[in-house]
């Protein structure tokens, strides 16, 4: 076939194969984790990926949706209270933190319905709205106990060892499987859809493709990810206060993380997450200035770099680890080709 | 009575709901843009005015002639070094942009001020509990009163302004299409520079408010930018005279609900808002038709 054409398109390089095959290393590497790490590493690398899957969902959201929330904190909030309800109701806990993303997940469907009506900025302060409900409706269980708070008490089961191993293999397990249905999502049709209408929503509408349908699953998605974050986030803290859940600040460091990462890249959140890590353990302790920093570098990133650090690489080296777009390739041995072979990401 | 005063103070809190969504809704009309850090400006000027009124004794009414001011040269400078840019690079980034702005301005605020809640009240005298008694349940608060009516004044100028003024005509030229004006000689980046810096003396007025009846700290933005939004959206986006019905519409529920429940008061502001929205959105043109008889009715 290909010799009729001097043109193909391409999914895989050596490359990608390559660092797929190492991601499936490091995870297999990861999931030994708790045989040989100390207990401080372990709850580290929770805390890395939770962030992760923050990272990654915002930006399936934002970056392939075109989705800006600012109220994903409503999720993640739920998230942590849904887990706390079920295992009140006698759920063993480690299934009521899946389950409660589940929920939640099954929660967004009517929400989105409803907000995906609205346009960019309207969009945005309306998730905002949501999240601020969300928090005043947890409130009045009385189980919270109002901004007082409760705790996941059925984790005091758990030796303190196998406590910090069960909520590392599951973080992982959530982080992992999230990234993998991402994948699997923009490979498949529907991610050329989704890519579609990243790039230009009214042109996809025009060749047929279903952009509320399509966004609905991106928004649910997102909910599901960014509550499973909120369960485990629980998981490690035990303690649920309202107000720590249903902060805005869990969006402005997922909106961080994605924009010195890259906005609409599929490697760059992961980088975002780790890069936000390294700050919140060296600068952490900072405090305001920390904040003062976060914030700038999301005005000057969206200003200056809105693809972000890995859009920049990609820009420069056409470097793609984990490909969900298409590599147009001219066979340069071909009669009518040119001589030099081209490569045009188009992700 | 209780009802009644309830609605009536419902009524007054609404007034300042609407001076703080005028810039908001201003801003949304003729640039397209919603500021996350809307609510941080405003905040911003509160605390312009309490560093006047604590370290040199200026009243809060004559430090306005310096705030409002200087407020609208923040609106100028924002316009040329982040929202023109980030317009151009589509119609996300201005979100990201300024809510990245608004992260940075709360948090300089609490670096500077600290966790301190304040307020202007102690520097206003008696003008922040005066009132005129209507009979003995109904008591009309005078600061109320007076930002009901700048409210009132500042949409109804903005109103006379954009449909008579010659600049006002240029602002609505420029919101239309922004490339064709250029042809007739209007100066688009000079026209949008000039009313985010009239948005955002709005901005200041609204600010001043806010201290002088309630209390506010470096982290009370948010809440102010819900607010704006809610009663910008609630009296139909864009259009300054919905929002003065937006804004009342919210205090009233605020305190209505209030008066239901202890927790009442933000749980029916927000819970007005998405019936409102939801009304809009799926009986759209029954909702509107409402919207508009209550607009004409105003």
């Amino acid at each position: 076939m290909s010799r009729q054409s001097p043109i193909r398109v391409v999914r895989w390089s050596g490359l990608s194969i390559g660092s797929v095959a190492v991601a499936v290393a490091l995870t297999i590497l990861l999931a030994a984790g708790p045989l040989f790490l100390g207990a401080n590493a372990i709850d580290k690398l929770t805390t890395l990926f939770i962030y992760v899957i923050l990272a990654v969902t915002w930006n399936a959201l934002a970056g392939y949706g075109g989705l800006v929330s600012i109220g994903q904190q409503a999720f993640f909030g739920l998230g942590a209270y849904g887990a706390v309800r079920l295992a009140d109701a006698g759920v063993s806990v480690y299934p009521a933190l899946v389950l409660a993303a589940v929920l939640v997940g099954l929660i967004a469907w009517p929400i989105s319905v409803f907000m995906l009506r609205l346009k960019a900025g309207e969009f945005a302060i309306g998730m905002w709205v949501v999240a601020a409900l969300a928090h005043l409706l947890v409130n009045l269980d009385n189980l919270v106990r109002g901004e007082t708070g409760t705790s996941l008490i059925a984790l005091n089961a758990y030796a303190a060892e196998t406590r910090h191993a069960l909520t590392y293999w599951t973080a992982l397990g959530a982080m992992v499987g999230l990234i993998g249905i991402l994948f699997a999502l923009l490979r498949s049709p529907l991610g050329a859809a989704i890519q579609a209408i990243r790039d230009n929503e009214d042109a996809a509408a025009s060749v047929g493709v279903r952009v509320m349908r399509t966004k609905q699953i991106i928004f649910v998605l997102a909910a599901f990810g960014v509550a499973l974050a909120g369960a485990l986030w629980l998981a490690t803290t035990i303690t649920f206060q309202p107000r720590t859940y249903f902060s805005v600040q869990w969006t402005a460091y997922m909106i961080f993380m994605v924009l010195v990462g890259g906005l609409g890249t599929f490697e760059g959140p992961i980088l975002g997450a780790i890069l936000f890590f390294a700050i919140e353990a060296w600068f952490g302790a900072t405090g305001v200035w920390y904040l003062v920093g976060l914030g700038a570098a999301a005005l000057l990133f969206a200003l200056f770099l809105p693809k972000g650090l890995w859009g920049w690489v990609d820009q420069r080296l056409g470097l793609r680890l984990l490909p969900v777009g298409r590599w147009l390739k001219i066979d340069e041995t071909a009669p009518m080709g040119t001589s030099k072979s081209t490569e045009s990401g188009s992700t | 009575m209780i009802w009644v005063n309830q609605i009536i103070q419902g009524v007054l809190l609404g007034g300042y709901y609407a001076l703080i969504a005028c810039g908001l809704s201003f801003m949304f009309s003729v640039m397209g843009i919603i500021n996350i850090a809307h609510g941080s400006f405003a905040i911003l000027a509160a605390f312009g005015l309490f560093l006047l009124a604590d370290q040199w004794g200026v009243s809060p009414f004559l430090g306005l002639i310096i705030v409002v001011p200087a407020m609208a040269a923040i609106g100028w400078a924002l316009q040329r070094a982040v929202l023109e840019r980030s317009s151009r690079a589509g119609i996300l980034v201005p979100i990201l942009s300024t809510f990245g702005l608004s992260i940075v301005i709360d948090n300089l605020l609490f670096e500077f001020f600290g966790a301190d809640t304040r307020s202007l009240a102690p520097y206003i005298g008696s003008f922040s509990y005066d009132s005129w008694s209507l009979s003995d349940d109904i008591e009309i608060g005078q600061l109320s009163a007076l930002i009901f009516a700048t409210a009132v004044i500042l949409l109804g100028g903005l109103q006379l302004f954009l449909s008579r003024t010659e600049l006002g005509r240029a602002i609505r030229a420029t919101a239309e299409d922004a490339d064709t004006v250029g042809l007739i000689g209007v100066n688009a980046r000079l026209v949008n520079a000039t009313a985010a810096a009239i948005a955002m003396a709005t901005v200041g007025l609204a600010g001043a408010a806010l201290a002088m009846r309630a209390t506010f700290d470096p982290y009370a933005g948010a809440p102010q930018l819900i607010f704006a939004f809610e009663a910008a959206v609630i009296g139909g986006a864009g259009s300054l005279w919905g929002t003065l019905i937006g804004g009342i519409v919210l205090g009233v529920a605020q305190n209505i609900g209030a008066q239901i429940n202890p927790q009442g008061f933000f749980i029916a502001g927000h819970g007005i808002f998405l019936v409102i929205l939801f009304a809009r959105l799926f009986w759209g043109g029954a909702g509107a038709a409402f919207l508009n008889s209550l607009r004409r009715s105003a």
